[in-house]
């Protein structure tokens, strides 16, 4: 599991780890937390064209529905299909078995830092 | 996800008695009526099932109880309620609806008998101040006294299977009526030697029971059914909990199955106005019933796992694809007792025979669901 300071960040609660020219991607704790138990989670399929700051899915709990936005222009080269048959994996392991997408990238906008997004949500 | 920020306009949050166990224990809280409230411990879906094979501890604190007590307090909630409550015993609880005179529900309630001349009527926290309203302008000319005790009411509810046996258990608790309490029943008990009302009633579907006591005793209460209930699986359980609860048990919310412009009768709450009582309020309306075609309430399942949602369509499946909406989702969620996709919804009555096939937009996609009888989960009776 990547430690947070090593992840970049979106205001839309959303955590990208970069390595190489695949972006994985995921919800943060604090997002997870907010939804409460994530029962559902639509995500796109591997070759998958997104733009980053578009909706590619959603996330929905016992209580809400959220958005999954792509954080960075690109192509879906796999989704975590253990968290479509098992949800309850973004709640217990947001960072980690928890993760989302993996998307290849050719340009990386400019994320927030951990400390950023630490502020943003006021901690 | 950030907190909303207050507006001059708006009333001061208010906050229960057990504001500083639900903070110390981690809750995560909501507005509910202007009231901050608990919304889950930990996991709602753990909450929800504890209660469905154990127990769950919720405080209900921001429900509105009204006393009436005197000569006529059968006789005007007789004209002020739907029911007949004239006709409980001593001790008897029943469900009873507040209605407008166009027949419509200002609150669904329950009354408490507490003697031949002493009522307990709970309100929901959002319906507290019409419900004042309603009561103190049908009392008129009734000898009786009428009394909004809600500031001075906490209310704990213990739900699940194990209730009985923690009540049973818990320190400082005396109740000599428990073991042969009924369902929808009501005995006097004691906490540390305080008057507690210990109710046979709930809102989840489960057995269990409701403590009504003063503000300054809900905590140690809380605490002392906390430590007997633990080691027999109890958890403090939230509202998000509680709603799915009531959903799977069918249970009507009002706001959403219940409102001002909805008689009971398509609510499936047919039943609990007593027609034969020669006047109360609304009776008329009732009597006319609704206009024709007038929408009713149903249990719409699905399978797969997306929630149908309140304030989605519903469409027939035979319209074709222009075709109108028949019905709107009042209430739904993935339940998590039976796994799949449930909601009540109100719709056309060419579409509330059991097994009709219709469709739920759910966020520009059309999926398949469902009519069929409530509640969806019944308890097993011991």
């Amino acid at each position: 599991m990547p430690e947070n300071t090593e992840l970049r960040y979106t205001a839309e609660h959303e955590w990208v780890l970069v390595e190489g020219s695949v972006a994985t991607i995921g919800i943060t704790a604090y997002a997870a937390a907010q939804l409460g138990d994530i029962v559902y989670l639509d995500l796109p399929d591997a070759g998958t064209e997104v733009a980053g700051g578009s909706i590619v899915g959603e996330i929905e709990s016992t209580k809400s529905v959220g958005e999954l936005f792509a954080p960075v222009d690109g192509t879906v080269v796999e989704k975590n299909e253990a968290v479509e048959s098992s949800p309850e994996l973004v709640n217990s392991d947001p960072l980690g078995e928890g993760w989302l997408l993996k998307v290849e990238f050719t340009e990386l906008p400019e994320l927030l830092s951990f400390d950023e997004y630490t502020a943003l949500i006021g901690g | 996800m950030t907190d909303a920020p207050t507006s001059p306009a708006a009333p001061p949050s208010r906050f229960s008695p057990l504001d500083a166990v639900h903070r110390a224990a981690g809750a995560t809280f909501t507005d509910f009526a202007g009231w901050q409230m608990p919304v889950r411990y930990s996991s709602d879906l753990a909450e929800h099932h504890a209660v469905r094979s154990a127990a769950g501890l919720f405080d209900l604190s921001h429900m509105a109880e009204f006393r009436v007590s005197g000569p006529e307090a059968a006789a005007f909630l007789d004209h002020a309620l739907a029911g007949l409550l004239s006709a409980t015993t001593i001790g008897q609880a029943k469900y009873s609806l507040l209605l407008a005179e166009q027949g419509g529900v200002i609150d669904d309630v329950v009354v408490y008998r507490l003697g031949d001349e002493e009522f307990l009527v709970v309100a929901n926290a959002s319906n507290r101040e019409p419900v004042a309203a309603a009561l103190e302008e049908r009392r008129a000319g009734f000898d009786l006294v009428l009394t909004d005790e809600s500031d001075e009411t906490a209310l704990v509810a213990v739900q699940g299977p194990a209730s009985r046996e923690i009540l049973q258990r818990t320190e400082g608790f005396e109740a000599p009526g428990l073991d042969e309490l009924r369902y929808y029943r009501s005995t006097p008990a004691r906490f540390g030697g305080v008057p507690v009302l210990l109710a046979r009633t709930g809102y989840t579907g489960e057995d269990g029971y409701e403590l009504y006591l003063a503000p300054e005793h809900a905590e140690a209460l809380w605490r002392a059914i906390e430590t007997a209930g633990q080691p027999l699986g109890l958890v403090p359980a939230g509202l998000a909990s509680r709603d799915t609860l009531r959903l799977e048990a069918g249970m009507p919310l009002y706001g959403h199955e219940l409102s001002f412009e909805t008689l009971p009768v398509q609510a499936g709450l047919g039943r609990v106005p007593a027609l034969a009582k020669e006047s109360f309020v609304g009776r008329d309306a009732l009597v006319a019933g609704p206009p024709e075609g007038a929408p009713v309430l149903v249990g719409l399942v699905a399978e797969g796992r997306r929630a149908a949602r309140a304030g989605y369509e519903v469409f027939p499946i035979d319209g074709g694809a222009d075709a109108p909406p028949a019905g709107l989702v009042t209430s739904g969620a993935l339940s998590p007792t039976l796994g799949h996709p449930i909601a009540l919804a109100y719709v056309d009555p060419r579409l509330a025979a059991e097994g009709t096939e219709v469709t739920v937009d759910i966020r520009g996609t059309r999926l398949a669901f469902r009519t069929t009888t409530l509640p969806f989960y019944r308890r097993k009776k011991d």
